[in-house]
C-alpha cells in the first residue's frame, strides 16, 4: 500500500468507519438535516439537541463510505459541548486541512483530530465524501430544510 | 500470477482464444501503455467508456487535416469529400447492424439523444393519457426518464417488468403488462450495471403480437456481439459511438423507415429542411429529417473507423475472449469470502458489479486506483437496480477484447487488499 493511501485510509478513520461515535437517533433533537452524495450514495441524517447556543447532544445516521462516516462520527465528538460559533469555526478548519495546498504550514496542535483528514486533498474526489457531515451540520443549524447535496 | 493468488488457490486460467491476439490488439490502444499513479494501467470501466484504438484517433486526426468541410450543400472539393467520408460512415453503420437502409440510419449524439428523439418525436405524436410504455426494472437512467417526461407531457404511464435476485426479467411478468394501452416497450438489451443479455429477440416477438413497437437501448450491446436489427425484427435500435471504441458524442438511432417517414422532427435548423419560406417549411428526407445543423462530422467518420476495426477483428473472437474474461472473473471473485456478485444472469456478458462485505465501493474505487486499476463504483445511472439488490452502489469491473487474464488477477490481488486493509 503506497504512502497516500495509507495518509487517507489510517486506523483513526477506519476505527470510526468501524465503530462510529454518535450513531444514534435523538430522542430531543431541537434541529435535523439531511445530506445526500448523490457521485456515491452517501447518505446521513444528522439530529442536534440545542440548549440555547449550546450543543448538548448530536448523533448522526446513514450509509456512506468510510471516509464519510468517520467524518460524521470525529465531527459528533467535536462539536459536542461546542457553541454554534466554535462549531463553525471548526467547520472552517476542516475546510482548510482538506482543501489547503500541499506543503502550507497549518497548525497542527490547533486542528486536533481533524489532522487525519489531511490525507483527503490527495484525492479530489474524495473530498466531498469528508465535508458531506459538516455541510449537514451547517444546514441543522441554520435550520435548512432541505437536503443538502455535495453537487 | 502472484504468489498471493496461488496461494489463495485460484488457478492460471487457461486461454482457449489464441484465436484473438491480444498483445497485437493492445499495441493498437496507446493509452493502454500508460502507467497510472506509477503502475500498469488495467482499464477494466469499458461499460463507462472504451478505449480507442490509433485507427480511430488517426481517422479523427486525418480528418481534420486533410478533410475537413462542412458537410452536403458545398460544391466545393473539401465539402465533396466530407460529405463522402460521412456518408460512407454511415454505410458502414448501415452493414454493422444491417439495417435494410441508409436512410434509417440517423447519427445522434449518443444513446441518450437517440432515445430522446423517439420520446419526443414518435412519444408526442403517439401517446394520449392512459396509455402504457413498458420498460424493465434494470434499465440505464437515459431509458426511464426520457419515458417520464413523455408521461408527464401526456398523461401516458410508466409500467416496469420486475427482475429476479439474479438480474433477469421475469418474462411471465412482462407477458402479463402487456395490453391494448401499451403502446411502446422499451428496453435495454445488455444491463450496464448487472452485465445481463436479455431476451430481446422474445420481448420483441411478443410485443408485435399486440403491434407494439420496441426500442432497443443498446449503447452496452454494439461492442460485444454482432447485431442484425432486421432479424430482431425491433423498431428503434440506440447506441454511442464512444462504447464501441469510437469518439464520443456521436450516437446512432436505426428506427425501421416506416416509422421515421411518420415521425415529426425532433430539433429543427439547417439540414433537416427542403425549403423553408415564412408560411411554410417543407422537411429533408429521411435520414436527414432528423440531423438539424452541423453533425459531429469528425465523430461520425471516427465511428465509421471504429466499427472497421471491430468487424475486422471479428465478433466471433470478440465473444469467446471476453465470454472467457467472464468466466474467470466470475470464478475468481465468488471465491473470495467478503465478495457478493450483484448480477448472475445465465446469459451475461463483459460486466461483473459486486460488492465486498460492508466496505463502500467509493472506498474501494479509491484503493484500487492506487493499484493503476481504473473500475466503476457508484450506483452505474441506475438507482432502481440498486435499491432492487438492497445496495447503495457496487463495484463494477467490465471487460473489453484488449483485456487480459492476467489483469483479472491484478483486480483479484486488489480486492484481497481492499479486505485486508478494512480488517
Amino acid at each position: 500500500m503506497n504512502d497516500h493511501l495509507r495518509e487517507l485510509y489510517q486506523q483513526v478513520i477506519l476505527d470510526h468507519n468501524q465503530y462510529p461515535k454518535n450513531f444514534k437517533k435523538l430522542d430531543n433533537a431541537t434541529c435535523n438535516s439531511e445530506g445526500y452524495n448523490p457521485l456515491c450514495g452517501d447518505r446521513i441524517s444528522l439530529a442536534v439537541e440545542l440548549a440555547g447556543n449550546v450543543i448538548q447532544d448530536i448523533g448522526f445516521q446513514g450509509s456512506g463510505c468510510a471516509i464519510s462516516k468517520a467524518s460524521a462520527s470525529i465531527l459528533t465528538t467535536m462539536v459536542k459541548g461546542k457553541t454554534i460559533q466554535e462549531a463553525e469555526k471548526l467547520f472552517n478548519m476542516f475546510q482548510n486541512v482538506i482543501t489547503r495546498d500541499v506543503g502550507t504550514d497549518v497548525d497542527d496542535m490547533e486542528l486536533g483530530k481533524l489532522i487525519v483528514f489531511a490525507g483527503v486533498r490527495q484525492f479530489p474526489m474524495r473530498v466531498k465524501c469528508a465535508t458531506l457531515a459538516w455541510h449537514t451540520l451547517q444546514a441543522a443549524l441554520h435550520h435548512q430544510n432541505e437536503v443538502v447535496t455535495t453537487e | 500470477m502472484s504468489e498471493l493468488l496461488q496461494a489463495k488457490g485460484i488457478e492460471e486460467a487457461c486461454c482457449p482464444i489464441e484465436f484473438l491476439d491480444v498483445e497485437r490488439i493492445r499495441d493498437d490502444f496507446p493509452i493502454l501503455h500508460k502507467r497510472v499513479r506509477g503502475k500498469r494501467l488495467v482499464y477494466l470501466d469499458n461499460a463507462a467508456t472504451t478505449q480507442k484504438p490509433r485507427q480511430v484517433i488517426d481517422a479523427l486526426q486525418a480528418y481534420y487535416e486533410s478533410e475537413n468541410a462542412n458537410i452536403h450543400r458545398g460544391v466545393h472539393y473539401l465539402s465533396e469529400l466530407a460529405t463522402q467520408k460521412y456518408e460512407d460512415a454511415r454505410t458502414k453503420v448501415r452493414k454493422f447492424i444491417n439495417a435494410g437502409s441508409d436512410r434509417e440510419i440517423i447519427f445522434t449524439r449518443g444513446t441518450t439523444e437517440a432515445i430522446n428523439l423517439v420520446a419526443f418525436s414518435y412519444g408526442r405524436v403517439t401517446m394520449k393519457a392512459g396509455d402504457e410504455i413498458i420498460i424493465t426494472a434494470m434499465e440505464h437512467h437515459s431509458n426511464i426518464v426520457p419515458w417520464q417526461l413523455l408521461c408527464e407531457q401526456t398523461g401516458a404511464v410508466l409500467r416496469v417488468i420486475p427482475i429476479n435476485d439474479a438480474g433477469e426479467i421475469v418474462f411471465r411478468e412482462y407477458e402479463a403488462l402487456l395490453n391494448e394501452r401499451t403502446k411502446l416497450v422499451a428496453v435495454v438489451h445488455i444491463s450496464n450495471s448487472l452485465g445481463t443479455i436479455n431476451p430481446v429477440k422474445r420481448i420483441i416477438e411478443k410485443a408485435h403480437e399486440y403491434d407494439v413497437p420496441v426500442l432497443l437501448d443498446a449503447a452496452q450491446a454494439v461492442a460485444h456481439g454482432a447485431v442484425d436489427v432486421q432479424d430482431l425484427d425491433c423498431d428503434f435500435f440506440a447506441f454511442s459511438g464512444h462504447k464501441m471504441f469510437g469518439p464520443t458524442g456521436v450516437g446512432v438511432l436505426y428506427g425501421k423507415e416506416s416509422l421515421l417517414e411518420a415521425m415529426p422532427p425532433y430539433q429543427g435548423g439547417g439540414d433537416m429542411i427542403k425549403s423553408v419560406t415564412f408560411e411554410k417549411t417543407t422537411y429533408n428526407d429521411l435520414p436527414h429529417k432528423f440531423e438539424a445543423g452541423t453533425p459531429n462530422i469528425a465523430g461520425v467518420v471516427g465511428l465509421g473507423a471504429a466499427v472497421d476495426y471491430i468487424v475486422d477483428l471479428g465478433f466471433e473472437k470478440i465473444a469467446s475472449h471476453e465470454d472467457a474474461l467472464l468466466n474467470y472473473a466470475h470464478e475468481t471473485l465468488s471465491g473470495i469470502d467478503e465478495v457478493r456478485i450483484i448480477g448472475t444472469a445465465r446469459h451475461k456478458t463483459a460486466v461483473v458489479s459486486f460488492v465486498i462485505a460492508d466496505i463502500h465501493p467509493h472506498d474501494v474505487g479509491t484503493i484500487l486506483d492506487q493499484n493503476g486499476i481504473a473500475i466503476r463504483t457508484g450506483h452505474h445511472c441506475t438507482q432502481p437496480v440498486m435499491e432492487r439488490f438492497g445496495v447503495p452502489a457496487t463495484s463494477r469491473a467490465s471487460f473489453a477484447f484488449y483485456n487480459t487474464m492476467d489483469e483479472v488477477n491484478h483486480l483479484v490481488e486488489g480486492i484481497y487488499g481492499v479486505i485486508n486493509l478494512f480488517k
